[in-house]
């Protein structure tokens, strides 16, 4: 019986820090994307409630309870990370597994806007884009998926074949940023 | 020289430097134009065209002269201009553009073919012979045209670009600029305040006044000490505004490491800002223009401002015996500072007649410098006076002022034209011009220090209450409030050249000559002199010389009008500009689960989008990569092969309208297919021709995952999704790519399924798994799909499992294949197999082909409309007229088949009105022995059996050719279906 073994795309744990900012790399468990069909969008959200605890998150946020998080993917679209989808989303929503598809790094500290602000056009300020706020956008020329986690705490989706790429532009900037004191 | 007393240089340290190899010294706070002033070096360039000796002729970065190349090496930067060099210990400086030196540049001969050099001198006097001007004119202009040289060796400095937001951007952080943010900081908006200079405060820092009852310089350091206190509040030094563009966006470079001895080697040398704000204030101040009389561009001629900003910040007097000229009271002010520091004045010439002496110098009102000597440095000016008086006066230094010129600049980068203003006899910036921004100050052609603190004070509460904030009650500080008294003097008559353009040595008889030649327009005369295109984008000459135009043409100026402004306000280098964009950082690398095992294996990769692939896998004693790729296609027809073909795209669709909008996209029916089977599927583009081809899989009843070609995943994507939210909003489908979730293996091969049972938990058979068969199966427990697919022809599969388990799956296969005599190939071999086959690449799908021209005409579905269908059957995409896809062999052996290669009738001239068609694809086949190619032929399709002949023009290439059906293996598809 063969027994094939699993490898992330990164290495997973603190990948570099410098200059009051870090960068890890972390599992992204399971990921589910959640497209609801048409004019299902409440009876999906009833479902997300019952089954797991949140709603379908508003464009640009993140809904979560304890086991769960659903974060804002695109128009009429939404992630869930966390737990497997509940068996009555499949009747309302197409779903698909995403685990295996993202790359994610988390880029922590008081340095980590002015990393941020090296590699992507969002306007992180931190009035506009508090911990719960999310946004696809750009990062150094890579589709993303960049999420206010907490006060100083940003969590970057890539795709996972771009996960080299990603893991070098940020290492390069938070080192451009210490060096600048 | 160094003036004891006055200014704010730190003289405890020593700032050791080189200029031309000459140790020198000078302070810390020097710029290298200070200390160069400060070791009376007057002689600091030669100009462009005649090689004219020239000094520093301002403080800033408008400097037209005083162009230097910082460094060595590859790290050499050409054309910095010395008052914006900070200096530092160490810096080495050379001058540019004089051979072998500064004080005897050979090059100066040029001055002497003044007449032949003139404006448009190239459309007229190196006409003949014609033959000399590609081969000796143009090359020897072009090697004595430019002021600095690039090293020629890569720059291994980095560079940054990175973007800011903010409620209101603060262009300038002169007194007006100060005053906006502040008012707009206390009151709570989100301010960047951004100055090119490594301090803020513009000309307080260089003018003898006072605000609030304190030097000027140090109100300004202390407005700065609180914005530094407020956490609303960004401070950006050595970062200059560069541009305007659309909704608020703003362009900026920061010098990062250009002022450091050692700089970083993580740091940037700079960064280039993307800056959004929802406000902007231009408080750009003014700089301040010459007037034009002969030899008017002599070392030691220099901005009267100029001149005070050297002895009150830096203090050191450009010269011993300091004259000035002047046409407004600026000159006066100049005297002033010098007398009272214990510079000697020589004398004050005003243009104006009602003028006194604000000091114990002589002053000459009425009166107009004249003719200037002293080769290479000023020693004598001749002036005439008010009777008409001739006058000689020594002096080492010429202090000028022909009034001031709003730095406008950036109001007018969204096609604005700036507006006239007679009293000030300037231009100032037209209203409105770049939403949300508006000017201040001096840029508005405010010039007295109240004027500029009360106008930036407004443009902050202004900013406030358009921001839904309050501005807190304060107080402006009181300044200095004169007039501006102004009579304008463009040019003074004379014999002599008189300088417009100090950088591409433009004179006022240039203007005049374009003129009269024709070139009545501002741009026209523009191009035709050259006059505003070098460096300082005529910040010192644009005024001057379109005053010239206005005069020769018989117009007012604002008539005559400005040339286009367009960014970038000072230059700005490459590097800055393409930051994030050199070498790897061009361009994400994205890699399969596969890599680390496919390079291991020694195969060279190559990109197919972003993707690396494997070209080959070289085994033991292959020199080629024919040797490696005729390897594996024969492995493959008789054993199996594995290929990494997870970069294919895959979009996963679902949804009860699935069926109906693949029936939309896809040209042949889809929505007939079974569940648990999939079907090659054309995609046509809007206008009729072929966009892309793939199989699209039925999973379920509502659940499609259909696959596209690597490089076109995106733009199909892009192209389905535009098809729904546009064309079918009411289809009830969703849609998501799943490329990068799955890795997927192509397994292809005699004994592929052999390979495919050995691997998988339950075991398939021929006809529990035909051709076409799609399914769910499981490698050690693990949740994959299969697919029966085959593009080399042969019988195949594809096996996909969840990425993470890729790597994992690809080296298990391997170890298999080879236990069945199989292995690895690459893509090479992978387009050899499918050339047998006569299968499509995007080779053969390259924008203009049709399903007619590629013999699928029958796969458009008769019963059901499709993107494209309609366009497809225009009159002209269909016909014998149509090159149609055919195949090609060569009638003899060893005849060559080249891709790009045309084709022709025997008895026809290979010329272009003789074309018949084009060779889209070539391999050679190891099954077939010979050269095989996929083409397009007019009205191939008939033509099967008959000969062209392919000729490529740029290798010298003539094959006679069959022309043939393009399936050349196994033409009833067995292997596949076995």
């Amino acid at each position: 019986m063969v027994k094939l073994t699993a490898k992330p795309p990164l290495e997973t744990g603190l990948l570099f820090e410098a200059g009051g900012a870090r960068l890890l790399a972390i599992d992204t468990g399971r990921l589910t994307s959640i497209a609801p069909y048409a004019g299902q969008a409440d009876a999906v959200s009833q479902v997300l409630q019952a089954e797991h605890g949140l709603v379908f998150p508003a464009p640009g946020r993140v809904s979560h309870s304890e086991a769960a998080r659903c974060v804002w993917w695109g128009r009429a679209q939404a992630m869930l990370a966390g737990p497997e989808p509940a068996a009555g989303l499949g009747a309302c929503a197409a779903l698909t597994d995403q685990s295996d598809g993202w790359a994610m790094l988390v880029l922590e500290g008081a340095g980590a806007r002015a990393v941020l602000s090296r590699l992507t056009p969002l306007d992180i300020r931190t009035e506009g884009f508090p911990a719960g706020h999310t946004a696809r956008t750009e990062l150094a020329h890579m589709m993303a998926s960049v999420t206010c986690a907490g006060p100083d705490r940003f969590e970057l989706l890539v795709m996972r074949s771009m996960a080299q790429t990603a893991r070098r532009a940020l290492e390069t900037a938070v080192k451009s940023i210490a060096a600048q004191g | 020289m160094r003036v004891p007393g006055k200014g704010r240089v730190n003289r405890r340290i020593t700032v050791p430097f080189t200029f031309d190899g000459r140790r020198l010294y000078g302070h810390e706070g020097d710029t290298l134009a200070s200390a160069l002033m400060a070791n009376d070096v007057r002689l600091v360039a030669r100009s462009f065209k005649y090689h004219r000796p020239r000094g520093i002729f301002s403080a800033g970065s408008e400097e037209p002269n005083a162009l230097v190349t910082i460094g060595h090496g590859a790290a050499a930067i050409p054309n910095v201009r010395a008052p914006v060099q900070e200096l530092y210990e160490g810096l080495e400086a050379r001058s540019q553009n004089a051979w072998p030196g500064l004080r005897h540049d050979l090059l100066a001969v040029n001055d002497l073919f003044a007449p032949f050099l003139g404006a448009g001198f190239y459309y007229k006097t190196f006409m003949w012979p014609r033959a000399f001007w590609e081969k000796l004119y143009e090359p020897a202009i072009r090697r004595a045209a430019g002021l600095g040289a690039l090293s020629g060796l890569h720059d291994g400095a980095r560079y940054d670009k990175a973007f800011a937001h903010c409620d209101l951007l603060v262009i300038g952080g002169g007194p007006a600029g100060l005053m906006a943010a502040l008012v707009a900081g206390r009151g709570g908006a989100d301010v960047i305040l951004a100055d090119e200079d490594h301090s803020f405060g513009g000309r307080l820092k260089g003018e003898v006044e006072e605000v609030d009852g304190q030097p000027g310089h140090a109100w300004a350091a202390g407005a700065v000490a609180e914005l530094m206190a407020l956490p609303n509040v960004r401070l950006m030094r050595r970062t200059t505004v560069t541009g305007a563009y659309d909704q608020g966006t703003f362009g900026a470079l920061e010098r990062v490491g250009l002022h450091l001895a050692r700089p970083h080697p993580d740091a940037p040398m700079e960064t280039f800002w993307r800056i959004v704000a929802k406000r902007a204030v231009l408080a750009t101040g003014a700089l301040e223009r010459p007037i034009a009389f002969a030899g008017n561009d002599r070392p030691g001629i220099l901005q009267a401002g100029a001149a005070r900003t050297y002895l009150n910040r830096w203090g050191v007097a450009p010269g011993r015996r300091i004259a000035v000229f002047t046409n407004n009271d600026s000159g006066h002010r100049t005297a002033r500072d010098m007398a009272l520091a214990g510079v000697e004045v020589a004398a004050v010439i005003d243009a104006r007649e009602d003028v006194v002496a604000a000091g114990d110098f002589p002053v000459f009102a009425g009166a107009r410098v004249t003719a200037t000597a002293g080769r290479l440095g000023l020693a004598q000016i001749t002036l005439r006076d008010a009777t008409g008086r001739n006058v000689s006066l020594e002096c080492d230094c010429l202090a000028v002022s022909g009034g001031w010129n709003p730095s406008v600049h950036l109001s007018c980068h969204m096609g604005a034209k700036p507006i006239w203003r007679e009293d000030i006899a300037a231009f100032v910036p037209p209203e409105d011009a770049v939403p949300g921004m508006v000017a201040v100050g001096a840029a508005n052609g405010d010039f007295s220090t109240a004027a500029c603190l009360a106008a930036g004070a407004r443009a902050g509460g202004e900013a406030l209450a358009a921001l839904g904030l309050k501005a807190a009650p304060a107080d402006v500080p009181k300044a200095g409030d004169g007039t501006y008294d102004i009579a304008p003097l463009w040019h003074v008559p004379g014999k002599g050249r008189a300088w417009l353009d100090f950088q591409n040595d433009v004179t006022v008889k240039d203007v005049v000559l374009a003129a009269q030649e024709g070139f009545a327009s501002v741009e026209h005369m523009k191009r035709y002199t050259t006059q505003g295109m070098a460096p300082d984008q005529g910040k010192n000459s644009n005024i001057g010389a379109l005053a010239v135009l206005a005069d020769a043409t018989g117009r007012t100026i604002p008539q005559t009008g400005t040339t286009t402004y367009r960014p970038p306000f000072t230059p700005v280098s490459i590097a800055a500009w393409g930051a994030g964009g050199q070498g790897k950082e061009f361009a994400p690398e994205r890699f399969t689960t596969a890599h680390q095992p496919t390079v291991q294996r020694g195969a060279p990769m190559i990109e197919a989008g972003l993707w690396h692939r494997p070209s080959y896998f070289p085994q033991g004693g292959e020199t080629s990569w024919r040797a490696a790729c005729d390897r594996e296609v024969r492995m493959v027809r008789s054993t199996v092969g594995v290929c990494d073909v997870s970069t294919l795209g895959k979009i996963d669709i679902q949804g009860p309208d699935a069926g109906a909008f693949l029936d939309l996209v896809y040209c042949n029916t889809i929505s007939t297919l079974k569940v648990g089977r999939a079907r090659y599927g054309l995609m046509l583009r809007e206008d009729g021709h072929v966009m892309d081809d793939g199989t699209a899989a039925r999973l379920g009843a509502d659940h499609f995952v259909i696959t596209t070609t690597t490089a076109a995943a995106g733009q199909v994507m892009r192209h389905l999704e535009f098809v729904h939210q546009c064309v079918a909003p009411r289809m009830d489908l969703r849609m998501i790519s799943v490329t990068e979730h799955w890795a997927q293996f192509a397994i292809a091969g005699p004994k592929a399924r052999d390979l495919v049972n050995a691997l998988i938990d339950e075991e398939i058979s021929d006809e529990s798994f035909p051709f076409m068969a799609c399914g769910p199966v499981a490698v050690s427990g693990v949740a994959a799909r299969l697919f029966r697919i085959s593009f080399s022809g042969e019988q195949a599969y594809e096996l996909a499992v969840p990425a993470r388990y890729g790597e994992s799956l690809f080296r298990m296969l391997l170890t298999l294949a080879e236990a069945l005599g199989g292995g690895p190939y690459g893509m090479e071999a992978l387009n050899v197999l499918r050339i047998e086959k006569g299968f499509l690449t995007h080779a053969e799908l390259h924008g203009r082909t049709t399903a007619f021209d590629l013999g699928l005409g029958r796969m458009i579905a008769a019963r059901k409309d499709c993107i494209g269908k309609a366009a497809a059957q225009r009159p002209g995409l269909t016909g014998p007229a149509r090159e149609q896809l055919v195949g090609l062999r060569p009638v003899h052996d060893g005849g060559a088949i080249i891709a790009g290669a045309h084709l022709f009738s025997e008895a026809a001239t290979p010329v272009s009105a003789n074309d018949q068609g084009y060779v889209t694809s070539a391999c050679f086949s190891p099954m077939l022995g010979c050269d095989l190619g996929l083409a397009f032929l007019k009205d191939g399709r008939a033509r099967h059996g008959k000969r062209v002949v392919l000729v490529d023009h740029l290798r010298g290439v003539h094959t006679l050719c069959r022309v043939c059906d393009p399936v050349f293996f196994d033409p009833e598809g067995e292997r596949a279906r076995g």
